[in-house]
């Protein structure tokens, strides 16, 4: 332990601290920029400067190491003054509009700018004139609002091993922008929407469908069906105003109803679904030796990143569709049978804690005779925005239940949205249908949290099934070499794209740090803990759509409804 | 391709190639080609492990390298200190009006292509302007105007 001393008071710090982490444990604030939490420090904003006795000027205290008997000064009038004159710099070049701006509210320089007391414009720059990128059907850019902070780059190269964006020209013409300056819908960009996280402006957003929603709902000819993903209950009641893991699905699902959705559905259903379909693939693939180890497939991200890095291994993906597009599937097949209603007249909405799955439902594969199975996909942050545009607050509304026929789920279900969810439950059901017993203990803590990379060995009767488990494409990357260079005691692995999955999503609240994330985790476990209906192969709904409609798992109707096909992706990469 | 030729020989030129050869390569590309297209860059990044947006960040970073094929008439404006301040800026400022291509650019008929040089070591004839190796003294706008009309009544006499 070192000890320190900031603004009179003291502090500790760790060995290996930076200033700021000190800072932090000491309880003291520090505005920063360029930081990201679990990175090396880049140093490029100089936002965190601090005074430190004897250093001959400010530091940046997010890349300068904290040592013993340190004496630190975070507010004097130099460090005031500089901040301040560092917000005004960054503000020279912006544009000054903040009330039609998509950040307007929830934009970091907007706060900087109003905690430091910028009261008006000191330097002019030049504008910057760039057009915006509205190529990509999840993420617009908009260079114009970008301060050049790095942090989309770092995501996009060090978390996600993507790489689609850099930095382009320098100097004051530098920019932000894709391989040849081309749109993102031809990069290599696999529309996950980390770099929308970490964005501290407008500059990256999601590619808004609130108004086409609005318009189907305002529609009389069309039933506007909705469904809602596993992790999106555990996280937007963080826009609402309460603490960050706070569930409220049932005040959710009320909500949905008020704003006009005439049936509402949980993806949670066609996570279990996914269970039945999946396990019996890989069951299939064991017994008779198709490509092993087998993928999850729930995660559009990380398929577009398959189909574009690692073509030769598109065979280890499974062929099963996300719960996202089995439930459209259904919907407009089963559903609108059973309702007598053509599937055309029927609008599919989902609810997710996506931008990629706005890419998905777009893929010309994912529907029947021109019609899509899901037409619109609105982010968390999205139907917060609907829901404060129509006046719903679900904040005050007694919560209501799902509707029939795919309203009921499994807690196992509602793992899918934490990383290692989808192998917890599709571990509970292979154990049952390999062994015909119940797991004594469902809970399969080796599998949870927020860990990059986890792995597991279990005892499945006779055959010991290796299991991995990682979130983030940089991870997968790591896992995909290996399994490359033959490594070869997997049969199943799952992927999320984003860190620590779902909750974790690209379009999840702004503004989450990582106790928010290891929150709404620790919601869906607490889900999980209480449920009474803990596996998938006993919901009763799904054994129902079964039997009235698709027959078995991986049987005809199933393939037709439930499976897809993928391919090669030429980009620029 | 047959542009892709040129690229494989440089690449084989350089075995084991690390990421510091990046920019050795990129030179002898566009020495090769006239400039770097996105199936060379694509290429360089295969052999080097490094992504397309890398690439194309690092070599916009600097002025030396191009992205669209040189014109019929390649013309370099020097912007060095002499030529500066014998007022090239006015000279620059013409070319970018008069054929409506910035710096790097290629005007869109494949006519001309501009280049933006420092110091061509011409200085006694600043401000200096070369047209596909040729040289021009004591620009001024009015007579690169000319200039320019010259090249292009000399292409449409070929046709
Ligand atoms: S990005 Fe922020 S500062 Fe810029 S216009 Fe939008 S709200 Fe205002
Ligand atoms: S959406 Fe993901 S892949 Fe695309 S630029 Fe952002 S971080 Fe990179
Ligand atoms: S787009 Fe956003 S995250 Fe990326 S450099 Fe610009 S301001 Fe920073
Ligand atoms: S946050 Fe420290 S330099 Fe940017
Ligand atoms: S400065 Fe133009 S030739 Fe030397």
């Amino acid at each position: 332990m070192l000890a320190l001393e900031a603004n009179g008071q003291k502090i500790e710090a760790r060995k290996g601290d930076t200033i700021l982490q000190a800072l932090q444990r000491g309880g003291i604030h520090v505005p920063t920029i360029c930081h990201m939490e679990g990175l090396l420090p880049s140093g490029t904003c100089r936002m965190c400067v601090v005074e430190v006795e004897g250093a001959p000027g400010l530091v940046p205290a997010c890349s300068f190491p904290a040592a013993d008997g340190m004496r630190i000064h975070t507010s004097t009038p130099t460090v005031l003054k500089t901040r301040k004159a560092i917000v005004e710099l960054l503000l020279s070049n912006h544009p000054d509009d903040c009330l039609y701006c998509a950040r307007n509210g929830k934009c970091d320089l907007s706060d900087l700018a109003r905690e430091h007391g910028v009261r008006n414009r000191v330097f002019r720059g030049l504008r910057k004139r760039k057009e915006k990128d509205i190529s990509s059907p999840s993420i617009v850019r908009d260079p114009e609002k970008c301060i050049l902070c790095g942090k989309c780059v770092r995501v996009c190269e060090e978390v996600q091993g993507v790489s689609a964006i850099d930095f382009i020209n320098r100097g004051s013409k530098a920019f932000v922008g894709t391989a040849f300056d081309e749109g993102m819908n031809v990069s290599c960009c696999i529309n996950c929407g980390q770099c929308i996280l970490v964005c501290p402006t407008a500059a990256l957003t999601e590619r808004s469908y609130v108004d086409e929603v609005m318009r189907v709902l305002a529609d009389p000819g069309k039933t506007v069906v909705v469904q809602h993903a596993p992790a999106v209950s555990v996280s937007i009641a963080e826009e609402f105003g309460f603490k960050p893991g706070t569930d409220i699905d049932g005040q959710m699902v009320a909500a949905l109803r008020r704003v006009g959705f005439h049936r509402v559905f949980d993806t949670s259903f066609t996570a279990d679904l996914t269970i039945m379909e999946e396990g019996s693939e890989l069951i299939q693939r064991i017994t008779q030796g198709g490509p092993l180890p087998m993928f999850t497939s729930c995660s559009p991200g990380w398929i577009k990143f398959v189909e574009q890095f690692y073509p030769e291994l598109l065979p280890n993906v499974s062929t099963c569709k996300s719960p996202q597009q089995m439930m459209g599937a259904v919907i407009k097949s089963f559903f609108a049978r059973r309702e007598n209603l053509d599937p055309k007249d029927i609008v599919s909405v989902s609810i997710m804690p996506c931008t990629a799955k706005k890419f998905e439902c777009a893929r010309p594969e994912m529907g029947r005779d021109y019609v899509p199975d899901v037409d619109y996909v609105l982010t968390t942050r999205e139907l917060a925005e609907l829901f404060r545009i129509k006046g719903v607050d679900p904040g005050t509304l007694a919560p209501e239940g799902a509707d029939t026929p795919f309203g009921e789920r499994s807690s196992a279900g509602k793992l899918f949205g934490a990383s290692g969810g989808v192998m917890e439950a599709a571990v509970r059901s292979a154990f049952f249908l390999l062994t015909g017993d119940e797991m004594k203990e469902y809970r399969i803590q080796d599998l949870r949290g927020m860990k990059g990379s986890k792995e597991l060995r279990v005892k499945v009767g006779d055959l010991e099934v290796g299991a991995a488990v990682v979130s983030s494409l940089g991870q997968a990357r790591k896992l995909m070499d290996e399994i490359k260079a033959g490594r070869s005691d997997l049969h199943f692995v799952e992927v999320m794209t984003c860190p620590g999955g779902c909750i974790n999503g690209g379009g999840q609240p702004l503004k989450a740090d990582l106790d928010s994330v290891k929150a709404r985790m620790a919601a869906l476990y607490a889900i999980d803990k209480t449920d009474t209906l803990r596996v998938s192969h006993r919901n009763s709904q799904v054994q129902r759509l079964y039997k009235e409609f698709l027959g078995k798992p991986l049987g005809h109707l199933s393939h037709q409804l439930l499976h897809t096909t993928y391919q090669k992706r030429e980009v620029l990469r | 391709m047959a542009d892709m030729k040129s690229v494989e020989t440089i690449l084989e030129g350089h075995p084991d190639a690390g990421r510091d050869h990046l920019i050795p390569i990129l030179q002898e590309v566009q020495a090769a080609e006239g400039y770097l297209s996105k199936a060379a860059i694509t290429r360089v990044g295969l052999a080097l492990d490094l992504p397309a947006s890398k690439i194309f960040g690092v070599a916009t970073f600097y002025n030396m390298f191009r992205f669209q094929p040189r014109g019929t008439y390649h013309v370099m404006v020097c912007r060095g200190t002499a030529c500066h301040v014998k007022g090239s800026k006015r000279v620059l400022d013409m070319v970018e009006k008069v054929l409506k291509i910035a710096p790097g650019e290629t005007s869109r008929d494949g006519l001309f292509s501009l280049e933006v040089v420092a110091c061509m070591g011409a200085c006694g004839l600043a401000p200096v302007v070369n047209v596909n190796g040729q040289f021009h003294a004591k620009v001024t706008p009015m007579k690169l105007q000319r200039i320019l009309e010259e090249c292009r009544s000399e292409e449409f006499s070929h046709v």
